[in-house]
């Protein structure tokens, strides 16, 4: 069962909150008890997409086990913002070990957390787009094999922003990073690389895959909850806009988020071992360069003369995922 | 204490981290001037009743409402709500139908018998209103609510001005106005009837008055020269309409001509169909675009088969031939006689060119300045001799109910400053709260609620309401239509979207406060926030 929008109430559930709502009906962000997992004080960049979405999410998994959660977290940016030694914004019992084994760690704390019977305890693993679909990947390619009961959350921000903006596995084709630049006859990422975690995930079969972004957050909140009341290998790949590393507004990072989902380039599914049960409709349908154009990654496409071409490339792109996926009425 | 190996620090919480120190920009929690507001002539905080009217709260909305306007079942019909026209939510879909909620609620304190709240102990002042119309029974209420003592002369038999005497029953029904009426007269106010004053400063003084407030109204019926013969029957719209409301309605005849381009031509005209005029034609010199007459009026009238002959001037009345001739805009827009004529059959002509004020009671007044045939105020409505102020339609401004609801409500205000030998202080403006400073990706897509409208048949025959009302769930839909602009609905998306936990959320009713100790000066808060309640600011260095 999908998350269904009130309709109308003002502003509905658009919004975190709404006084006209009852209390099961909003977030669990729009709480004055939430837990605040990611505390203040971390020193991640104004308007950090991924502080956000792990709160969101962390936030969310606290509330649906009555704050039985243990985190393990790989390398990247939010184990650096969050824990610079010795101070924690963690308010959960939490974990780092190295860059690439978050997955197989928080399998090992599942496991301990059986062989003791601590059965109400649930283990999540976190890391960037890096740490996932690099790094980590043959350790998350393992538990999910394994059908380890830990849920993997990935906060995809495109890029290797915590070591100075060089291109992942999961950065978008024209993309300017360190290690893509804006230069020569192909500026940026090139185009029909990467991988998509997400669909890989699935191939796994693993009993839940499901996409994300800052920019919903009661879908987000509903996936990670419904995660959280199931056995077994889980996958939850969330978008985070990076206002750093994309060239974009501090303010803005939710409104590029958003832009993401609804120019169709970041779709937004569940998929239930192996097979997509359901996909969040475009409300309000843009064209791909108005998610571009407000990010100085994607700056050499436009300028005097617009590269129409790579453009065209990016939109077919979208295209492609509201076709395949039904995003459109 | 003893620390594992390579240990040498205490582990602490980033708490003691106080990122606010990064932050260059301060997100600051503002409430501007929603629009409605602005363009409201009566000064009614709309979007304020209407966030209590979307929660169901159908009875603080109403208090909320009446702070500034005694009669919203009244004004939820009659007034031509330039609230809907400044509407941001007409740039996203449709306005929100303002005054049909407006109307909801007023329905419901007569449905209900919701009695005003009086705070105020009664200070011993005693003020004259001299006109029982909207202007003076505004300035009635507002008076009596601050604690003074209040007397009404009205010239007329029954109270309520031109609400009674000029708006037609199917705009108006009489039932709803008396009751508005009479629940503020409840507040302890005395209504003289049939007392004509003649001589302000007499009746002022004879009666022991501190302060008058004037708002006669403008009642005189303006004349045109058109060459006639006796047996013509010309008759002026404001006597019409007055005569409606006596025992003896007038005889009209079976083709009528109106003459003139306002909404009393209108009116007239659409009366005239109602007493069994087959023929209701209205003569006007100018163009559709050019009506002073609020085109959905023109619409409801030309439903109801009234015609309009555009770009005419009647010049010459014989008996029952009316001749006219064709006029044509000049370069400026001024209508120039062609000489082409033209001739039209009709057995009465009734002339809605507008209406000028009896001043007489104002003749042994000194100081007093005029204006066009009206009184000049200053800006606390006062005229030009002190403690006498004035209203309505008797000075400069647009002649409608709401302005002179308006008009009453800021004289009441200043008459109760001056009793105190005191400025009445105002409030600053709030910063207009723009379309563009609002975040629509919000608001839940909802169309404008229509209200009922009478059948065709029934409206050229009677006199019965010709608009609907809408009933409790509507309109609370529709009150939910309403974005809120510039003022904060505690959405929570500040709270929820701020990635450093640096929104304070201080429970319902209560909004929300920074925490600048760890506030980053990121924005998102002032970019999400859906009614353009937070800006940011520079912080000084």
């Amino acid at each position: 069962m999908a998350f269904q929008p009130v309709k109308f109430y003002q502003t509905g559930t658009f919004t975190v909150g709404n006084r006209l709502l009852a209390d099961s009906e909003r977030t669990v962000q729009a709480n004055m008890r939430r837990t605040n997992s990611l505390n203040s004080g971390h020193r991640a960049c104004q308007g950090c997409g991924e502080a956000l979405g792990a709160r969101y999410a962390i936030d969310a998994a606290m509330q649906a086990t009555g704050n039985q959660v243990m985190a393990v977290n790989a390398t990247g940016c939010l184990e650096v913002f969050s824990t610079p030694y010795p101070e924690t914004s963690w308010q959960i019992p939490w974990m780092h070990s190295l860059f690439g084994n978050a997955a197989a760690v928080a399998s090992g704390v599942a496991a301990a957390l059986r062989v003791k019977g601590r059965s109400s305890v649930k283990v999540i693993a976190q890391g960037g787009d890096g740490g996932t679909t690099d790094i980590g990947f043959g350790c998350l390619s393992g538990m999910f094999e394994r059908n380890d009961d830990v849920l993997y959350i990935c906060y995809d921000n495109e890029a290797y922003m915590n070591t100075g903006v060089q291109r992942s596995s999961a950065t978008p084709p024209a993309a300017r990073t360190a290690t893509t630049m804006a230069v020569g006859p192909h500026p940026g990422n090139v185009f029909g690389t990467g991988k998509n975690l997400p669909l890989i995930a699935m191939a796994h079969h693993i009993p839940y895959v499901a996409t994300a972004s800052v920019a919903n957050l009661h879908d987000l909140e509903v996936k990670v909850m419904r995660a959280m009341g199931i056995e077994g290998a889980r996958y939850i790949h969330i978008h985070v806009p990076c206002p750093l590393g994309w060239g974009s507004a501090p303010a803005d990072t939710i409104k590029i988020a958003r832009l993401a989902v609804e120019s169709g380039l970041f779709p937004l599914f569940e998929a239930e071992r192996g097979e997509i049960t359901d996909r969040h409709k475009l409300r309000r349908r843009v064209p791909v360069e108005e998610y571009l154009k407000p990010q100085r990654r994607f700056a050499h496409l436009f300028g005097a003369r617009p590269d129409v071409n790579t453009i065209a490339s990016i939109q077919a792109i979208a295209d492609r995922n509201v076709r395949t996926l039904g995003l459109a009425d | 204490m003893k620390k594992p190996f390579a240990i040498t620090l205490d582990p602490g919480s980033s708490l003691a981290n106080h990122t606010g120190t990064w932050r260059n920009n301060r997100p600051v929690y503002v409430d501007r001037l929603p629009p409605c507001n602005n363009a409201c002539p009566a000064g009614e905080d709309i979007q304020g009743w209407l966030y209590y009217a979307e929660s169901g709260d159908y009875h603080r909305a109403w208090h909320e409402l009446v702070k500034n306007n005694p009669m919203p079942a009244l004004m939820g019909r009659v007034c031509y709500h330039p609230c809907e026209n400044a509407c941001n939510r007409a740039s996203l879909d449709e306005a929100v139908n303002i005054h049909a909620v407006e109307r909801f609620l007023g329905d419901e304190a007569l449905k209900r018998g919701w009695k005003f709240e009086m705070t105020v102990p009664p200070c011993g002042k005693h003020v004259l209103v001299v006109g029982g119309g909207p202007s003076g029974l505004s300035a009635a209420y507002h008076l009596a609510r601050l604690g003074h003592r209040v007397t009404i002369h009205e010239a007329g038999p029954l109270s309520g001005g031109m609400m009674r005497f000029g708006i037609p029953k199917y705009r108006l029904p009489r039932d709803v106005l008396d009751a508005e009426v009479e629940r503020i007269l409840d507040l302890g106010i005395t209504l003289k009837l049939n007392t004509r004053v003649d001589n302000i400063l007499h009746s002022m003084k004879q009666g022991g008055f501190d302060a008058a407030f004037l708002a006669v109204g403008a009642h005189v019926a303006k004349r045109t020269d058109i060459p006639a013969r006796d047996a013509t029957r010309i008759l002026d719209a404001v006597s019409v309409l007055r005569g409606m409301e006596t025992s003896a309605p007038p005889q009209l005849g079976r083709r009528v001509v109106v003459y003139g381009g306002g909404n009393t031509a209108l009116d007239v005209a659409r009366t005239a169909k109602r007493l069994g005029a087959s023929e209701a034609l209205i003569v006007y010199r100018r163009t559709r675009e050019q009506m002073p007459a609020h085109d959905f009026e023109l619409q409801e009238a030309l439903d109801e088969g009234i015609m309009v002959k555009w770009l005419n001037t009647i010049t010459r009345v014989e008996d029952t031939t009316f001749t006219v001739e064709k006029m044509v805009l000049d370069g400026a827009g001024f209508p120039q006689p062609t000489g082409e004529f033209d001739t039209i059959e009709a057995d009465t002509l009734i002339l809605a060119l507008g209406q000028d004020v009896d001043l007489s009671l104002l003749d042994k007044v000194p100081g007093l300045v005029l204006d066009k045939g009206a009184v000049k105020v200053d800006s606390n409505m006062m005229t030009g001799y002190p403690g006498i102020f004035a209203g309505g339609d008797m000075v400069p401004s647009e002649r409608t109910v709401t302005v002179a609801i308006g008009h009453g409500k800021k004289a009441a205000r200043n008459i109760d400053a001056w009793l105190r030998s005191d400025v009445c202080a105002r409030a600053p403006k709030h910063e207009l709260a723009r379309f563009d400073m609002l975040n629509t990706w919000y608001y839940a897509d909802a169309p404008k609620t229509v209200q009922p409208v009478l059948d065709i048949i029934r409206r050229q025959s009677t006199f019965d309401e010709v608009q609907g009302g809408l009933d409790e769930s509507n309109a609370l839909f529709e009150a939910r239509r309403c974005l809120s602009c510039g003022n904060c609905f505690e959405c929570d998306n500040c709270y929820g979207v701020c990635p450093d936990n640096a929104v304070v959320k201080l429970g319902p009713g209560k909004r929300f406060e920074f925490n600048y100790d760890y506030c980053k000066g990121c924005g998102m808060c002032a970019t999400e926030c859906p009614c353009g309640a937070i800006t940011m600011t520079a912080e000084t260095i």
